[in-house]
C-alpha cells in the first residue's frame, strides 16, 4: 500500500506552514490517521506540510484558568501529564486509552480532532470538558468553542489554509470532577461507545454535567438531555436510571459489523452510567 | 521523481540518503538500508510488527515517513544486540520460547525495550496491556508475556 506521490515539506514554525499550504495539500502531524488514509487513497495531497518538527507545538503550559495543550503534543505526553491529571482527569485518563503504546508515542491530539473520526476519543472528551480550538491562519489567530468546532462526520470548523495550534482545557470545578469510559474495537481500539463526562456537585447534588459520546453517531455529541436530567439530583442508580435514558434521543445511532444500532444504544446507556458512578 | 535528502542515525551509524516523500519508514529501512528484521504485517498501523525505537520511543514504522526521520535517531532489531551479546530480552525470548514463526517477534521486543524502560518491573496485567499494539497470529502470547517478565527480571539493575 503506497501512496500517491505527493511532495513533502517540512515547516519549522507555524508561519511558516502557513505560507506553505497550498489548495490541494494536507497539514502532516503525527500522520497516523493521515498517512493510512493516503495508503488507502482516500486522501491524495499534493504536498504534505511537516509540522511535527515544530517544538512549540508540543508544549502543554498550565496557566491560572486553563491548561493549553500544543496541538502536536501527543496521546503519550498529555496522559502524562500531571496539570491535566489534577484539573482535567478524563483528558490525561482518554489519551492514555488511545490506540496503544505506540500510536500513543506519535499521534496528535491536533491531528485527531482534525481528522474528527467519528469514532475517535478526544472529540467525546473535549466536549465534555468544554475545550476552546486556537485555530491559525494567514491574518491571525481564532479561538473556536469546541461546541461549534465539531460539525459532523469528518467535518469540523478548520478552514483548508488554517492550522490547530492549540487546545484549551479550563480548569473547572467540573474538569476536576470527570472521567472517561469506552467500549473499545479491541483491534483497531477506537471506541464503539466512548463516554466523556465532566460534572460539578454542590454536596450530593449535580450544579452542572456535560455528557459527550464518541463512536455512538456520525458525528460526537452532547447528550443535553441527560445534562438538563442530572441537574438538580444527585449520583444515585435510581437517579442515574432516569437521567440516562435519554442519552440517544437527539442523535441517529450507527449501526455497522461491530454494533448494531440497538446494541449501539444499549452500550451508550451503560457506558453513561459507568462513567457517572465514578464521579 | 520529488526526493527529499535525509540524514539520520540508524543502529549508531549516521546515514545520509535520498527518499522519495511517500516512502515510509518501514519500506527505507527494508529496501533502502537491508534491515530486513523489521517486518511489515499489516502495513496499516494495527499489528506492530514494523516497531522501531525512534529517538528512544517504540513506533510503527509503516505510519511514518522516511523523510520525517531526518536528523532522529532510529534503532532496529539489528541493532539490539552489543559486541555479540544477545539484548536481555533477545535471549529472554530464546529461552522462554516466546518465538514460534517469528514474525511479530522483532516488533514485539522493540516495544518491549521501550515499555520496560518507562516500567522496568511490571505485572502480568501491565505486560498484557503494554501489548495491546503487537499481534501474534500463531496465538502464542502466553511465552512472549513470559519471556518479557523473564527479561524485566534479569534486566533490573542492569542499563539496556
Amino acid at each position: 500500500m503506497i501512496p500517491a506521490q505527493f511532495e513533502y515539506k517540512s515547516a519549522s514554525s507555524v508561519q511558516e506552514a502557513l505560507s506553505m499550504l497550498g489548495e490541494n495539500d494536507k497539514i502532516l502531524g503525527g500522520g497516523h490517521s493521515l498517512i493510512p488514509a493516503m495508503k488507502l487513497r482516500l486522501n491524495m495531497p499534493e504536498a504534505l506540510i511537516d509540522i511535527s518538527k515544530i517544538e512549540k507545538l508540543k508544549e502543554i503550559t498550565d496557566n491560572e484558568a486553563t491548561i493549553t495543550i500544543g496541538a502536536g503534543a501527543t496521546h503519550a505526553s498529555i496522559a502524562a501529564h500531571k496539570a491535566l491529571k489534577n484539573h482535567a482527569p478524563m483528558i490525561a485518563e482518554a489519551a492514555g486509552m488511545i490506540g496503544d503504546i505506540q500510536v500513543r508515542n506519535r499521534g496528535t491530539i491536533g491531528g485527531s480532532i482534525a481528522h474528527a473520526d467519528p469514532s475517535a476519543d478526544w472529540p467525546a472528551v473535549l466536549l465534555a470538558a468544554d475545550a476552546k480550538i486556537v485555530i491559525a491562519n494567514a491574518t491571525g489567530s481564532r479561538e473556536v468553542d469546541v461546541d461549534q468546532f465539531f460539525q459532523g462526520f469528518y467535518t469540523t470548523a478548520l478552514e483548508d489554509n488554517e492550522i490547530i495550534t492549540a487546545i484549551r482545557i479550563p480548569k473547572s470545578a467540573a474538569n476536576a470532577n470527570s472521567c472517561y469510559e469506552k467500549f473499545v474495537q479491541p483491534a483497531s481500539r477506537f471506541a464503539i461507545v466512548g463516554c466523556a463526562a465532566a460534572v460539578e456537585k454542590n454536596g450530593d447534588s449535580v450544579s452542572s454535567a456535560r455528557i459527550a459520546f464518541s463512536g455512538v453517531s456520525d458525528a460526537p455529541y452532547r447528550a443535553k438531555e441527560v445534562e438538563t436530567a442530572l441537574k438538580g439530583g444527585d449520583l444515585s442508580e435510581e437517579h442515574l436510571d432516569m437521567a440516562c435514558a435519554g442519552v440517544t434521543s437527539d442523535v441517529s445511532v450507527m449501526s455497522d459489523h461491530f454494533a448494531s444500532e440497538k446494541y449501539r444504544a444499549h452500550l451508550a446507556t451503560v457506558y453513561a452510567k459507568r462513567a457517572l458512578r465514578r464521579l | 521523481m520529488m526526493s527529499n535528502r535525509i540524514t539520520t542515525t540508524i543502529n549508531g551509524q549516521s546515514v545520509t540518503k535520498e527518499v522519495e516523500g511517500r516512502t515510509t519508514l518501514s519500506t527505507f529501512l527494508r529496501e533502502d538500508m537491508n534491515l530486513t528484521g523489521t517486518h511489515i504485517g499489516c502495513d496499516t498501523s494495527g499489528c506492530g510488527a514494523c516497531t522501531v525505537l525512534l529517538d528512544g520511543k517504540a513506533v510503527k514504522s509503516c505510519t511514518i515517513l522516511a523523510a520525517q526521520v531526518d536528523g532522529s535517531e532510529v534503532k532496529t532489531i539489528e541493532g539490539l544486540a552489543q559486541n555479540g551479546q544477545l539484548h536481555p530480552l533477545q535471549a529472554a525470548f530464546k529461552e522462554k520460547h516466546g518465538l514460534q514463526c517469528g514474525f511479530c517477534t522483532p516488533g514485539m521486543i522493540m516495544l518491549a525495550v521501550d515499555f520496560l524502560e518507562s516500567n522496568p518491573s511490571p505485572s502480568e496485567d501491565e505486560i498484557r496491556h503494554a501489548l495491546e499494539g503487537n499481534f501474534c497470529r500463531c496465538t502464542g502470547y502466553h511465552n512472549i508475556v513470559e519471556s518479557i517478565k523473564h527479561a524485566a527480571e534479569n534486566m533490573s539493575g542492569v542499563p539496556a
